[in-house]
């Protein structure tokens, strides 16, 4: 077991729980209620068919085992919630995948208009599918996927108030979360390992700085809206070489970040679109996700569902000053399938193609339950035709394929 | 006297006239919508109602799957705009805490939001499309949701014994687009005006499904709620039950309580 590792999460995730758990045993005391217990435990097996570009890096199959309990505590009026959701991944090859995090552990409470949230939680904000661009709340779990959608817990206060105008979200975000990226034997690496201990922040308090953020969303009839600023350290790191030049140290600025998303849901249409303007490192840009999402259902007199996806990629960052993205000027397409039977049977397949080098990454994902308890997870990451100057050269190597089988509880 | 005698037997035949005319007049669409619309008002002021429920799916050759859920409605008085309702899954257990929060329209697609827990995403669905499997079960959407008066053309067929009560038999036709039924035969008892059975037609004008509602209670001295529905797939054989508990009503839910923010902590 890696404990440097684990050592490392654990003062954020204590002083998360002991923001958290205050407040909870005061609600406990105040309220019955019931405890519910729920989660998943899985096994996982990852597979990179190819040999590695670096030196260190596995090769072949990758078993794990991971973790994944809920306790959820409800008042009888419904009013006072408590959740407590540890995660925990085991790794027998990789110890860079194998740490622990507690995903939400808060308490939260309403009160007419208004609710109130302490604690460690997890936020999702957008509309988009192939990125989640205005989405900053938490930091990116880097090491469980590359699709950006497993997230560390983010300790927060969010005061909401909900209006016939809207909603607005207050947060006031204490404890800054790195994010995790693999060490030496992972794969989907840089050529150069990046080490967590030369992280340097633009803040003088370091990583302790209070991040803040705002929120409003709404809905007016076919369309879905939402805007939201953010002012804090950027959850994406730029990459500095260490002062020998054998590794690679990270560096989160202070940036302000204002966000806008929009859905129109017309028909079988969902249009969608994210946009961000970020001002921080260096220079100010703009970037944004925008497309579509139709549906055929029932095909061909089944009950199944088809969907096709498009959505364009266009990011003005400076990459030589800003974080890299692999989204700079890209255009996804995609399709998804429902069987609409009784094992929830589903599918999203996809592809982003760089405009400029025509570097290409396809995903399948697919999914079904067994019985009642048990599911199983299917993924697919292949990258092809990737071009040397590409963001992507260092993991072109790092195509790979995921099996999962859940047990639920 | 002569002329009082005349203004009588004159008012007589005003409210003879004035009670027979309806009848006289009235056109199977005239009738088949009062039978609707008695079925529909016999319901009105609920205001709120809480049921879980149990959905026990059983393919052709009987094996079972089960799923648990919650089902909150508020009523919406205005007879052009449609009640909103708020799903919750309880099991299977990988969609546990997913949940599904409609603002049913009469004529339009449904305003629908869909929340999926793993991501804490809250997706605006399209809803163009209500008459595909419900977590695949042999209830579409439109099942339990399209009763809105409003929602169909009326017509009478006929009265008809059903069980130890007489039925209405009256056909309706969908006036939404999208819908996966061409039309539909529902029997409707005549003491208290309550949908006993439902045939369904598919889009080809051959008889589908058919659903059957019992296991009566009336809550409040005023309102019916069956506590079982049967529907029974004829074409494949498939069934679904679902079994409903103990409702209740006015529990004093609110507009706000069934916003798109709300899904998220439902559970």
């Amino acid at each position: 077991m890696p404990t440097s590792r684990l050592q490392r999460l654990i003062p954020p995730l204590r002083k998360a729980i002991l923001l958290a758990a205050l407040p909870a045993v005061t609600a406990f005391a105040a309220t019955a209620g019931e405890v519910r217990t729920s989660g998943f435990v899985a096994s996982e097996l990852r597979w990179f068919p190819e040999t590695p570009q670096f030196q260190g890096q596995f090769s072949g199959a990758e078993p794990s085992l991971l973790l994944n309990p809920e306790f959820r505590y409800r008042s009888d009026d419904k009013r006072t919630q408590a959740v407590f959701i540890p995660f925990l991944r085991l790794s027998a090859r990789d110890d860079t995948r194998t740490h622990f995090d507690l995903r939400e552990a808060y308490i939260a409470t309403r009160s007419g208009d208004w609710d109130v949230l302490v604690g460690v939680n997890k936020v999702f904000w957008g509309v988009a599918e192939s990125r989640h661009l205005v989405n900053i709340i938490n930091q990116t779990d880097a090491i469980e996927d590359t699709d950006e959608e497993d997230k560390l817990g983010q300790p927060m206060v969010n005061v909401g108030v909900e209006k016939d105008w809207g909603r607005v979200d207050l947060f006031v975000l204490p404890g800054f979360r790195e994010r995790p990226f693999p060490r030496t034997q992972g794969r989907l690496r840089a050529g150069l390992v990046v080490d967590d201990d030369l992280a340097t922040f633009e803040s003088g308090a370091g990583n302790a700085h209070i991040d803040v953020a705002a929120r409003y969303s709404h809905f007016i009839g076919d369309w879905d809206v939402g805007v939201s600023v953010f002012h804090g350290l950027s959850r994406e790191p730029r990459f500095l070489p260490s002062a020998d030049g054998t590794r690679l140290a990270p560096r989160y600025d202070k940036i302000t970040q204002l966000g806008l998303d929009l859905q129109y849901t017309i028909d079988a249409w969902l249009w969608k679109f994210e946009g961000i303007v970020r001002e921080g490192h260096d220079d100010p840009f703009a970037a944004m996700v925008g497309g579509f999402e139709y549906t055929f259902f029932q095909v061909a007199d089944s009950d199944a569902d088809v969907g096709v996806l498009a959505e364009v990629h266009l990011d003005g960052r400076d990459e030589n000053r800003a974080p890299p993205t692999i989204f700079d000027n890209d255009l996804f397409v995609g399709t998804r399938l429902a069987l609409n039977d009784v094992d929830d049977t589903q599918a999203l397949a996809g592809a982003v193609i760089d405009a400029e080098d025509g570097s290409l990454s396809f995903f399948l994902e697919a999914e079904r339950r067994l019985g009642d308890t048990w599911k199983i997870e299917a993924e697919a990451r292949l990258l092809g035709n990737v071009d040397d100057k590409n963001t992507l050269a260092p993991f072109k190597r790092d195509s790979f394929f995921n099996l999962r089988l859940s047990r639920f509880f | 006297m002569p002329n009082s005698l005349l203004r009588n037997s004159g008012a007589t035949a005003l409210l003879l006239v004035a009670v027979l005319a309806p009848a006289i007049a009235e056109t199977p669409e005239e009738k088949g919508f009062a039978v609707a619309a008695r079925a529909d008002r016999s319901d009105r002021g609920f205001k709120d109602s809480q049921v879980e429920m149990k959905m026990v799916l059983r393919n052709a050759a009987g094996q079972e799957s089960t799923r648990t859920l919650a089902l909150n409605t508020l009523e919406i008085p205005d007879e052009q705009v449609g009640d909103k309702t708020l799903i919750v899954f309880d099991s299977p257990a990988d969609i546990d805490g997913t949940a599904l929060l409609s603002h049913a329209k009469i004529l339009d697609a449904d305003d629908q939001w869909l929340f999926l827990p793993a991501l804490k995403r809250i997706k605006r669905i399209s809803s163009v499309n209500k008459s595909g499997p419900f977590v695949g079960s042999e209830f579409a959407f439109e099942d339990f949701t399209a009763l809105e008066l409003n929602k169909y053309t009326y017509r009478y067929l006929r009265e008809e014994k059903c069980g130890a009560l007489t039925c209405d038999v009256v056909e309706r036709k969908p006036r939404y687009e999208h819908s996966g039924y061409t039309r539909q035969v529902s029997w409707t008892d005549q003491k208290d005006f309550q949908v006993r059975k439902v045939d369904f037609y598919d889009r080809r004008g051959d008889l589908l499904k058919t659903l059957e509602q019992k296991n009566w209670k009336r809550y409040h001295d005023k309102y019916w709620r069956a506590h079982l529905l049967a529907m029974r797939n004829h074409k494949t054989n498939k069934s679904t039950d679902l079994v409903l508990g103990e409702f209740t009503f006015k529990a004093g839910l609110r507009e706000r309580d069934f916003v798109k923010n709300v899904l998220k902590r439902i559970r």
